[in-house]
Parts: C-alpha cells; structure tokens; sequence
C-alpha cells in the first residue's frame, strides 16, 4: 500500500484519471451510468475517521464492480487504519494533516495472518493450506 | 465419614483448545495495544483517536478510573483463566488509596445531596471481577499505566478484551447450557467459535455506525435472548435432518426497545458466515451515524423494513454467485473446531463430603440450583454470586481462585458464566453434589435462589459507570436485604428482575418481568419501573419490553414498590402454582400499577416499617 503524507500529495502529481466518490453515494447507480469506466483511481472519503463506510464500499468496488486501477483513501486517515483499510482494497492512502508515517510501517509486520478472508486473500485462514497461513500485507510502498 | 484424597477430572478437550496461530493472535494483539498505549502516552495520538483503539481491547475511562471488560466467548471459561483473574484481581484492580478516598467521598456527596430520597449505599469496592449479562468479565479500578501488562496476563491464557467494545462486532454469546442441556437441538459453541474466529479483527467492520451484537440458542428453549440481539441465531434441523439457523436481525434494548425479525427462516450452517456479512455490509453502509441513538441496526430494520431484507438478500446472491461464498464453512473446519467441545473424560465419584444429604438446606439447594444434565450420570451445578454484601456478579481474588479449585475438582476444569451473572459448573459428577455443596456453602455461593426474586440481574450503574444516571447497586442491596427469607423467596417462585442504571440497558430492564431502570431529574437519581417484560425463555414467553407504571420513584421507595406488587401477586395467583409473570398476564397490568403507584406514600409497607424499626 502506498502511504502518502498529507504535505506530499500536491508536490508528487500523477496524471491518472482520478473519481472521487462520497461515503453514502450509490456505486450501483454510478456503475450502471459507466461512472468507472477509464478511471485509472478512485478516492473514497473518511469525512471521520470513526465513519467506516468507505471499508464497505472499497469491498464492493473490488468486488463487485471489477475496479482494478488505484483505491485512494482520503480524509481522516490514520496509521491504525490502514492494514484495514489495504485488507479492505485499498490500494493508497493519504495521510491527515499531522499524522506522522513513522508508526505505520511497523503496523503492517505486526500480525502474520488474519481469520478471514480480504481483498489480498480471498480465502479464510480455514480455507488456507498450513503453509499458506500467513501471508504478508505489505506491498510495495 | 473420613476425607479421602480428591481424585480430579482429568482436563482435555472440554473446551476450544487454542491453536498456535490463535495464540499467537492474542499475544499480537496485547503488543499492538502496547505499542498504541504508548503512542497516546507520547502524544502521537489524540485522546479522541486513541478512544476507539483503547475501547476495541476492551479498555473505558469510567466515572473515577479505567474499566476492562474481558471477553469470555460463549461464557466458557478454564480454572487456568479464572486463576488469572484472581491475579487481577488481586494484583491490578487495586486503586491508589487518595483515588479511592477521592471516589469514596464524591460518591457520599451525591448520597448527601438527595437527603430522605436514597437507600443505604455500600461501600465503594475493589479487588474483584464483575460478571456481566453477556459473558464479560469487567474491573474497575486498573490504572491505564499498567493496562499494557494486565493485557500481556490474559494473553498468557488465550483472553483478552477484543471487540469487547466500541462500534464492531462485540463478544459472541451462548446459552450457558450448550452441549449440556437436554432439550438441545445442535450444540452451537463450535459455530459461536467460527464466527467469533471470523469477527475478530475483521478489516471492513470496526467501524460501523454502533456497536453489534449476536447470540446463539441452540436448545428448544431459548436462553439466550436471542430476540433482543441485533442478530439472534437459533439452531435448529430441518425435515432432512440438516442443521441450520433461523436468523433474527434487528433487536435491541436502550431507549427504543426492538424485538428482532425473522429474515430467514433456515439458513444452512455451512452458509453463516456468508449471510452474517451480508447482513452487517449492509448495516455498515445504511446504518444511521448522525444520531447515535438512532444507529442501531434496528431502527433500519424499522424503518425500511422489507427494503432492507432485501437489500440483505441482494448482498447474500452477490456473495455467493459473484464472490464464489468464499467463507463458506467447510465440513472439515467444523470437526475440527468440534473436536474441541467433546465431553471431558469423567473419572468416576467419589468426593467425601459431610454433607447431611436429607437436610432441607441440601435438597433445596438440589431442587433450585442443580439442573438435570443431558448425560444422566452428571448435574449442571449454578454457583449463586446473589448473597448479601455483594453486588449481583462480583467475585473477588479469594473466590475467583476457589472457583478456580471447584472447576477442577468437579468439573474437568471448565466453568461458564450465565446471562443472570451466575457461575455454572457443567460437568459435575451426581454423586459428587453433597461434596461441592459443602465447598461452595463454605464460598457463600449455595443460596439456593437460582431462577428467584432475589436471583436479580443490576450492571454497576452509578457507583462505577460513567453513563449511568442512577446507582444501581443499592437497590440491589435493599432487595436482597428485604428478601432474605428464602422461604418467602421460593414461594413467589420464578420472577426475573432487572436492573439498569441507565437507558444503555446493561442490566437488560426491559426484558425483566419486572424492571428498574435508573434516570436523571435535575441531578438526582429516580427509577421507573416496568412489567412484564420477556428475554424469551419458556417461563417468560416470547420476548417482549415491559411497560412502565407509572412515573418514577426516589430509591427510598423502589423496595416498597417491588414489595407492593409482589404482595398483590399473592393476593391475585389462582394458585401458588401460578407464577407471577402469568398472573400478571392473566389479570393485567393494572392492579399492580395501583398498588406500585400507592406504595409511594404508603409508610406500612416493610421496608418502611424496618427503616423506622432502626430509627427508633
């Protein structure tokens, strides 16, 4: 997942052809008005970061919408939030304004596998071989 | 008789037994939780972000310390862990003596303040565990500085406070008599275990727009409250013999009681989890967060009713045809997790006692709190934690280590909490009883009270939390002090009695057949009482909320109203067969609403009569 900090988004632009998307909008209805279609990243909304339906919604955007290209997570982010929020298919994060990288990396190695399955491994731990129990969160930063 | 040498049960297998990747699990979360404590105590996290990190490891800031509430899933519970929970008993809930004095004495105040309205208040206590109504084990006074170490403590047993609060999937329940009940249909720990796996630290459901509850049933009799879950899921066999859940979503107490709603009639068992998430995608996605009161998964349920179902039902095809049902639990996972739950090898009888197994004491204990086992050889024993000079479901160190000691001598080392904060021992040998009552009598935990007036249901409420509106461990303490004749007791029969010291409705007031729930009024404490609610057992009928009588009394009168209307259920049963909650159905509310709402200024009543006798 890529962590960027609040002051580096504006100094690092990219030219991909972003959506944004709020935390109550109807993805079926944006979807059937081909909303998605040529969008290289979509940015889901934490207007707090207490409201957690930008999880749900990255689900559905992975899942049932085929969305392939960059899930950006924006607003009040913060580092305990994002292992969920890479579980969840997100596949960038833009820090809130003072929040500080340097605790967030070690999140990531903390646990060596989950009970359930997520957007990295679809499979339940039980639906896992032994050998694949673990696996690793962690992408490419 | 002479003492023989205690032979003990051989312990193995009566349990879930962790694996590695699970413990492992737990000790990962102890060391997160540290490294976020740490974080907060360095001032990288905001009070407010650390708030929901600290209450989903179970951790409050209460009215004068931290609270920890410890998850017990599906209430069973190990000698082992209850020996660490004497330890923290003894070792951590121990408050700085100016803390206490500070406490004490603020308390005293709100007694001063409300001069001629309260009831006797007991001391403010520490050093123990509190039961609670959903298998938790809460403390009250361990300071936030050593939370860090009293989580490292619990993980060394595999426990811990995950999800025990905030707005995620919370504490998984049981009935407290799965696997042991005769009227079971399935056993359903090994599905509460699964879904417990799969809830903990799930990455799209931590915040969602309130707190999430769920329970099992999985005997004919329910309960387990299920009605009043946000999801309630009782087992059952369909024609073919295959195991499945009628699912109930939608219930809840607080300020807008609900009884939940059948949205599937039989769901295959193998389909659980897959359902559970469709159901909670949906919630998370339309539940309501700009009112917190309004954002429980039943009042979207009641509002959009049928839409909702079917955007449930919508969620669930995805699931299975887009997604492939990748949870979909296979026979494989459940053996093994059932291996878990096997019964323990029982040796044979064999504790001396000397007990006098013909006195009344013993028999009655046998008829109240001893219940008939679905192995003939063996008895379900519940420990009464009701006995004066204690609130409902406190245990300290001295009894959470003798507890620990009785679960190994006479019940292959496991123990389970009840939804009425009560200890069951589930593997106890008959011929063993006249033995552990001699043991437990020495406890004080033999008051043979299991399913009575006095057996009561109350949360800490205003001595202890911070969102009470009133105390609730005094009127609990009036209650059992005014019925200490257990003659007088047993004769009322079964009555459930519940209190609350606020509208949150930990102490589950609405299901009571009658209920107390404490509220504010210009800073002083006043009850309302309710009648005839249900949790949904069979002697309390399909669940329902009680209704209240009538406005709300001071604490000086709540007993004399209790007292009141039991005096009219005298007056009113056909018979003493006829339990309360029946006449109260039979002949209606209003009798005992007159003769609640006439206890207010009438000075004849007992408790009135004692009051003045110790005046005098």
């Amino acid at each position: 997942m890529k962590i960027i900090a609040a002051c580096a988004r504006y100094t690092t632009p990219d030219d991909l052809k972003s959506l944004q998307i709020a935390n109550d909008a109807d993805l079926a209805a944006l979807a059937a008005e081909g909303a998605f279609d040529g969008v290289e990243r979509i940015e889901l909304q934490f207007p707090k970061f207490t409201d957690g339906r930008a999880f749900s919604q990255a689900v559905l955007l992975r899942r049932r919408h085929g969305f392939t290209g960059d899930l950006r997570a924006t607003g009040d982010v913060l580092i305990d939030q994002l292992v969920q929020m890479a579980r969840s298919g997100f596949t960038s994060a833009v820090l809130a304004e003072g929040v500080n990288a340097a605790a967030a990396e070690r999140q990531f190695a903390r646990f060596a596998g989950f009970y359930q399955g997520d957007a990295l491994e679809p499979r339940p731990l039980f639906a896992r071989q032994p050998s694949e129990a673990t696996h690793d969160h962690r992408e490419a930063a | 008789m002479a003492r023989k040498a205690v032979p003990t049960i051989q312990q193995q297998d009566t349990m879930y037994r962790y694996t590695d990747f699970d413990r492992q699990f737990v000790q990962l979360r102890a060391e997160q939780f540290r490294d976020q404590l740490e974080r907060w105590q360095r001032g990288e996290l905001s009070d407010e972000q650390f708030l929901p990190l600290r209450l989903q490891n179970g951790w409050y800031v209460q009215r004068y310390a931290p609270m920890l509430r410890i998850a017990v899933p599906y209430g069973e519970i190990s000698s082992a862990q209850l020996r660490v929970l004497a330890r923290l008993a003894r070792e951590f809930d121990q408050p700085e003596p100016a803390l206490l004095r500070e406490a004490q004495r603020t308390q005293d105040a709100l007694q001063a303040s409300q001069p001629g309205l309260t009831l006797a208040a007991p001391p403010l206590k520490h050093g123990y565990g509190h039961f609670t109504t959903r298998t938790n084990v809460q403390f009250n006074w361990i300071p936030l500085a050593r939370a860090a170490d009293a989580m490292d403590l619990l993980a060394s047993v595999g426990m811990h406070g995950i999800q025990t609060s905030g707005n995620a999937i919370r504490n998984i329940t049981c009935e407290a008599l799965a696997g042991i009940a005769p009227d079971e249909i399935v056993d359903t720990r090994p599905f509460a275990e699964i879904l417990r796996q799969w809830s903990t630290l799930h990455p799209e459901f931590a915040f969602l727009p309130r707190k999430f509850k769920i329970a099992f049933n999985g005997a004919a009799e329910d309960r387990a409250a299920t009605g009043w879950y946000d999801i309630g899921l009782q087992a059952l066999r369909n024609d073919a013999g295959e195991v499945g859940f009628t699912v109930k979503v939608g219930g809840g107490m607080g300020r807008t009681p609900v009884i939940g709603s059948v949205v599937r009639e039989f769901l295959p068992w193998d389909q659980l989890l897959n359902y559970v998430e469709a159901v909670i995608r949906a919630y998370n996605l339309y539940g309501r967060r700009d009112n917190k009161y309004k954002a429980r998964i039943k009042i979207l349920v009641k509002a959009e009713g049928q839409k909702f179902i079917d955007a449930v039902e919508a969620e669930y095809r995805a699931i299975l045809e887009q997604d492939g049902a990748p949870h979909t639990i296979t026979r494989a996972e459940l053996e093994r997790v059932q291996a878990g739950f096997e019964v323990p090898p029982l040796r044979a009888a064999g504790v001396a006692s000397e007990t006098s197994i013909s006195a009344k004491p013993f028999q009655r204990w046998l008829a109240q709190n001893v219940r008939q086992h679905r192995l003939p050889e063996l008895s379900i024993v519940t420990l009464s934690f009701k006995r004066p000079g204690w609130a409902p479901g406190d245990a300290d160190a001295a009894t959470l280590d003798a507890l620990a000691e009785l679960a190994d001598t006479f019940s292959a080392g496991e123990a389970r909490l009840t939804h009425e904060q009560n200890l069951l021992l589930p593997w106890v040998h008959a011929q063993n009883l006249p033995a552990l009552y001699e043991r437990a009598r020495a406890l004080g935990l033999v008051q043979p009270n299991i399913g009575l007036l006095t057996d009561m249901i109350a949360c800490p409420g205003g001595d202890f939390c911070a969102l009470a509106n009133a105390r609730a461990i005094p009127i609990a303490a009036a209650l059992t002090e005014l019925y200490q004749d257990i003659d007088e007791v047993t004769d009322l029969g079964p009555i459930d009695l519940h209190i609350s010291g606020c509208i949150n409705s930990c102490g589950h007031h609405h299901s009571g057949h009658i209920g107390i729930l404490g509220v504010d009024k210009d800073g002083k404490e006043w009850y309302q009482v309710t009648l005839g609610g249900s949790d949904g057992s069979a002697l309390s009928g399909p669940a329902t909320p009680g209704k209240v009588v009538g406005p709300s009394f001071s604490a000086a009168e709540v007993p004399g109203v209790v007292e009141a209307i039991l005096d009219s259920y005298r007056e009113l049963r056909t018979s003493a067969a006829e339990h309360f909650i029946d006449t109260l159905r039979r002949v209606g509310h209003d009798p005992f609403k007159q003769a609640a709402n006439a206890a207010r200024l009438d000075g004849h009543h007992r408790s009135a009569r004692q009051a003045e006798e110790v005046a005098a």
